[in-house]
């Protein structure tokens, strides 16, 4: 397994992996399969695709602790990465087709309407970790401020979960659920955080280098 | 006159499209039940029906009134994305699960504050008038329209034949409701039965539809079969589906959508650009097979016919 997460090969295979949602939506629309409202539909596709890959991104952490797999952080920043790029396919189709591209009449919906108010918010706070997501900018702001900076994925992913939450009509069993995927993986931290603060012991006799533990609780 | 079917013929004597479909299927089966065997193909997906049929039957009509000469939305469209929370709450789940639905035998409870109350059938309602096709907008609370060619007649014909009584100021629809067809019902956030109503007088306008079918045959199951209202200058959902009762009440009924969140969905849920859900804005709406909005007409297009009804009301408090 450990020589698997290694492999270059791997990691190639994820990114492809990742771009399956886009190859079965872009399929999907040159057979004309994209159903009565295909807008909505791509629309629904993107922004339930940067749901799952912020969870993904924010699953990395708890696996490779609790499964003793620390080469799963190879694949953190690939999968937040994919969450960066379905975002910015669900904004095009609200900038695009639902707004017209008019920037004046976007501005004043995301004012008015709360979950495009939540919405935003969530994909503007993405917009610095993309941009901060290279080892030169992890160098260039230190470990710790960038670990700071990164930890905005637990507010935008909140986000995510109350933009969907306040979107639906009346049956909310699937925000609800990709709420509790987030909370279990916020939670799960908090509970990491106690636990290394109540036991200062382990972290004398097992040394980390100073750069991995930064990458490690920036999660 | 001219256009009533054959009166020796009733409803539940027509076979339905799909039963018909299935046995051709099923006898195509039969006969390459073989090959498809060893070519593995599953019997059961040659005698169940497939999500494109419907059980459809072939209506007569005439010409209506207050049709619309916009482009009709492709059949497929409406009845393959549509609400019908009962049968699940994606607009998808209507044609998936509404297959079995059972709608015959059928009949409407017509009671209340009348002078002749009475229990109509389907076939006694597909003769109470001649049935008309109309072309009306429609426009859904979720700012998506789409263009129906339905068939049926207005409902003050029957409120005609039931003879109001003074003291009938309102009238409250029924869904039909079975737990066991409809499991997919369960958790959707709505209280069932479904239930709606209308102002006497609205429900009087004649462009207040009963409505049996659409595209020339009977209703689809996923869009109300056998018999819903549709009421075009009103949000979708106040256009109960599959109706089990009509009834005359003094005060305003309850509604479902406005029961489960009253902030939202009021009694009344005109179509109105000006007055937004809380939520989103009610200024535009998408029509199925475009791209981009378009602005959303004051009573959806149908102000000449209705926007006395509401002269003097203030349409911000009463949305």
């Amino acid at each position: 397994m450990h020589r698997l997460l290694s492999n270059k090969w791997t990691k190639v295979a994820v990114f492809i992996i990742c771009l399956l949602p886009l190859a079965v939506l872009t399929n999907r629309a040159l057979h004309g399969r994209l159903g009565a409202n295909p807008v909505e539909f791509v629309q629904h596709a993107t922004g339930l695709w940067t749901l799952r890959f912020l969870i993904f991104t924010l699953a990395i952490t708890p696996l490779r602790k609790l499964l003793k797999l620390p080469e799963l952080i190879r694949f953190r920043r690939m999968l937040g990465l994919f969450a960066f790029f379905y975002v910015c396919l669900h904004f095009l189709t609200y900038i695009g087709p639902d707004q017209s591209f008019d920037l004046a009449a976007m501005w004043k919906d995301v004012q008015k309407r709360r979950y495009i108010t939540v919405g935003f918010l969530g994909f503007i706070l993405l917009i610095p970790l993309a941009i901060t997501s290279t080892a030169g900018w992890i160098r260039r702001l230190g470990g710790k401020r960038w670990q700071m900076l990164h930890r905005s994925i637990y507010v935008a992913a909140i986000c995510g979960v109350i933009h969907y939450y306040w979107l639906v009509k009346s049956d909310v069993r699937e925000p609800l659920f990709y709420g509790a995927l987030v909370s279990i993986l916020l939670l799960w931290r908090l509970g990491d955080r106690y636990v290394k603060r109540g036991r200062p012991a382990p972290a004398k006799t097992d040394p980390k280098p100073e750069m991995s533990r930064a990458s490690a609780d920036a999660s | 006159m001219l256009i009533r079917r054959s009166p020796d013929l009733t409803y539940a004597d027509i076979t339905p499209k799909s039963v018909y479909l299935n046995r051709r299927k099923f006898l195509q089966g039969m006969g390459i039940a073989g090959t498809a065997a060893i070519a593995g193909t599953r019997l059961i997906d040659l005698i169940s029906p497939s999500h494109s049929v419907h059980a459809s039957t072939k209506l007569s009509t005439v010409k209506g009134p207050f049709n619309t000469d916009e482009k009709i939305t492709p059949f497929n469209d409406v009845t393959h994305y549509n609400n019908f929370y009962e049968f699940g709450s994606d607009k998808s789940d209507p044609a998936k699960n509404a297959q079995n639905f059972q709608t015959s035998p059928w009949s409407v409870s017509v009671e209340g504050e009348v002078a002749k109350p009475r229990t109509l059938t389907m076939d006694e309602i597909l003769k109470l008038a001649p049935l008309e096709e109309r072309i009306y907008r429609h426009r859904c609370v979720e700012a998506w329209s789409i263009v129906v060619p339905w068939i049926g007649f207005s409902l003050n014909t029957l409120i005609k034949l039931v003879e109001p009584t003074p003291k009938a100021s309102y009238v409250a629809f029924q869904s039909f409701y079975d737990l066991k067809q409809m499991p997919q019902s369960r958790g959707t956030g709505l209280d069932y039965p479904y239930v709606e109503g209308l102002r006497l007088d609205e429900a009087m306008n004649p462009l207040t539809l009963l409505c049996v079918g659409m595209y020339g045959e009977t209703l689809p199951n996923q869009d109300g079969a056998p018999v819903r209202m549709v009421i075009p200058w009103k949000y979708g959902f106040k256009s109960i589906k599959s109706i089990v009762k009509i009834k005359f009440v003094k005060g305003e009924p309850p509604t479902t959508w406005s029961r489960m969140a009253p902030s939202e969905y009021g009694f009344y849920s005109n179509v109105n650009p000006t007055v937004d859900h809380p939520r989103w804005s009610q200024a535009k709406e998408r029509r199925l097979g475009e791209i981009f909005r378009r602005n959303t007409l004051m009573f959806n297009g149908y102000d000449d016919q209705v926007a006395s009804m509401y002269a003097g009301m203030n349409l911000k408090k009463n949305y």
